[in-house]
């Protein structure tokens, strides 16, 4: 397969990280070759947190990634700074609940999904992350979805177990939403 | 053996226990802080000492007491941290105690920034505290490297006596990979020896000092501990070369985080038929001046070298001296948390050819 290089980034808070986490313990479930590599500079409460997940079958060289090939955005300041960087032929994931404007790239698939709802209608609107990864994975194919469910489960232990079932559901509803806009997210086809 | 997905300081802080590590004093700093972080969580369950110092003089001096009691012992830190290590380094070099030290490098001079860099490379392999000493710098360029290199930094502090320091950038630090370690459960400890205080009773008293008011005794020191030193460079010296160097239009030298970076530019001027080579040293001190030299004679007459450094251009110094005048130097680094990008490296590669 070709090298999937994946910028996920939002609000710190809004888990963006946690389901970077997850991709790639889902890809090295799979046999692949991951890294994960966060940002750690200082930022104020409310800041931007991203991280880049590179998935390949050969070791990865460089973990750092200046063109992705796909981007999943929570916020609009991450939508500004980071889809102008998507190769062409790339995948921008929208969180539309907050973020109103268009990517303006009519060369990548761009899939809207309004995860707050989405998440809320799943269960706990906390679980967006996991709608927007569920998005990500039903449109890019990158690793099974049963693999994400598997990886959810092994990180939310003890006490913490609980909240398994409804990010899981989140996962699942946003799975359902990639699949449904994916077929509608062509390059080219692109409302403005 | 399975793999896990760990951050390069937690790995780090495990492979010191795989390696039998169970003593480590330090005071947090960013980018490291998951080192001690996770330590103290995982040193009680194997029976270990963790101490959270007053400062970075206070650890190092801790590490100095711990070694002179020949327990394998641990202190990590990052940039300015280490700066403050300085002399205590120096005392522990001095009297021949085997320890081990991480920096996970940020930006600097000063207080800097906390985003990765690699502009303690001369302060690694050149300077930290007073007097004639040296430490043995290993430098990963992978969350499992750093591992592999974890262990064999406590056998080399153990074999030589001597502090070794791992030297990663925060990228290393911060990064999550997979990663297989290669023992089960918590090491050996340090074997039985000659020198270690620990209680005289029933044998002659041994003491652990750095003060030789002799002139002619501290000459004798200094050449013992330079003899060390040479035997070091002879037999430690460890290194990585990418790609195809024979007949090559120019070599890349990068080390750490920047040569990852350099494999993905070589990757991609390889596809458009761009002979490039990369020479990575992987003991930073002492460096691997046989093999780069022999590297370098292996390109074609004309081929220029170039060091990528996330620095203003410190390792270049080696480079030099390895080529010994007989090859052009080129130079590309950038500092304060800039990293440069592949595509950079590839563009200054090809402006070269």
């Amino acid at each position: 397969m070709e090298a999937t290089n994946v910028l996920m980034a939002g609000f710190g808070g809004q888990g963006m990280l946690l389901a970077g986490k997850i991709l790639a313990h889902a890809a090295m479930a799979e046999g692949k070759e991951v890294s994960w590599l966060p940002s750690y500079g200082p930022e104020m409460r409310g800041g931007t947190a991203n991280v880049t997940v590179c998935i390949a079958d050969r070791p990865i060289a460089s973990p750092l990634i200046t063109t992705p090939t796909s981007l999943l955005v929570m916020n609009l300041p991450s939508l500004e700074k980071f889809a102008p960087t998507v190769g062409a032929g790339g995948l921008i994931v929208v969180n539309s609940s907050l973020v109103h404007r268009d990517p303006k790239r009519e060369d990548c698939r761009v899939i809207k999904v309004d995860a707050r709802n989405v998440a809320s209608l799943a269960g706990t609107e906390r679980a967006a992350n996991f709608v927007m990864l569920g998005a990500y994975v039903a449109a890019s194919g990158v690793v099974a979805p049963e693999t994400v469910e598997g990886e959810i489960a092994a990180e939310f232990t003890g006490p913490k177990a609980r909240h398994v079932p409804a990010n899981v559901a989140a996962f699942r509803a946003g799975l359902d939403a990639g699949r449904v806009d994916a077929e509608n997210a062509a390059p080219q086809e692109q409302d403005a | 053996m399975t793999k896990v997905l760990m951050k390069g300081n937690e790995a780090l802080g495990e492979a010191a226990i795989r390696a039998g590590c169970v003593h480590f004093f330090g005071y947090p700093i960013t980018p490291q802080t998951e080192v001690p972080e996770y330590l103290v969580k995982r040193l009680p369950e194997v029976g270990g000492v963790f101490v959270q110092a007053e400062s970075e003089i206070a650890s190092i001096n801790m590490i100095y007491g711990a070694a002179g009691t020949g327990v394998k012992c641990l202190t990590s830190s990052s940039s300015p941290g280490i700066s403050l290590m300085a002399e205590g380094l120096s005392y522990i070099a001095a009297c021949e105690l085997p320890c081990v030290l991480i920096n996970i490098m940020r930006a600097g001079p000063g207080l800097g920034g906390i985003l990765p860099a690699q502009s303690d490379y001369h302060q690694a392999t050149r300077g930290h505290g007073h007097g004639d000493y040296q430490l043995i710098v290993l430098a990963p360029a992978s969350v499992q490297e750093a591992v592999d290199l974890m262990m064999l930094a406590f056998d080399l502090s153990e074999r030589y006596r001597n502090p070794v320091m791992v030297c990663a950038d925060g990228m290393i630090g911060q990064m999550m990979e997979p990663v297989e370690f290669p023992t089960e459960g918590a090491g050996e400890p340090m074997a039985e020896n000659e020198w270690a205080l620990t209680g005289c009773e029933g044998r002659e008293r041994r003491i652990v000092n750095s003060l030789y008011l002799s002139p002619e005794d501290l000459n004798e020191h200094n050449k013992k501990l330079k003899a060390k030193y040479d035997l070091i460079a002879e037999k430690e010296t460890r290194h990585e070369v990418y790609g195809e160097h024979e007949g090559a239009d120019i070599l890349v030298v990068a080390f750490g985080t920047m040569a990852r970076i350099v494999k993905s530019a070589i990757d991609d001027l390889q596809s458009e038929g761009v002979k490039v080579a990369l020479f990575r040293p992987i003991t930073l001190k002492p460096w691997p001046y046989k093999a780069g030299r022999a590297t370098m004679d292996a390109l074609a007459p004309d081929a220029p070298v170039l060091t990528v450094e996330m620095s203003m251009g410190q390792m270049i110094d080696d480079v030099r001296l390895c080529a010994d005048g007989s090859r052009r130097h080129e130079f590309l680094g950038e500092a304060g948390g800039v990293v440069p990008s592949p595509e950079e490296v590839a563009a200054k590669i090809k402006s070269l050819l």
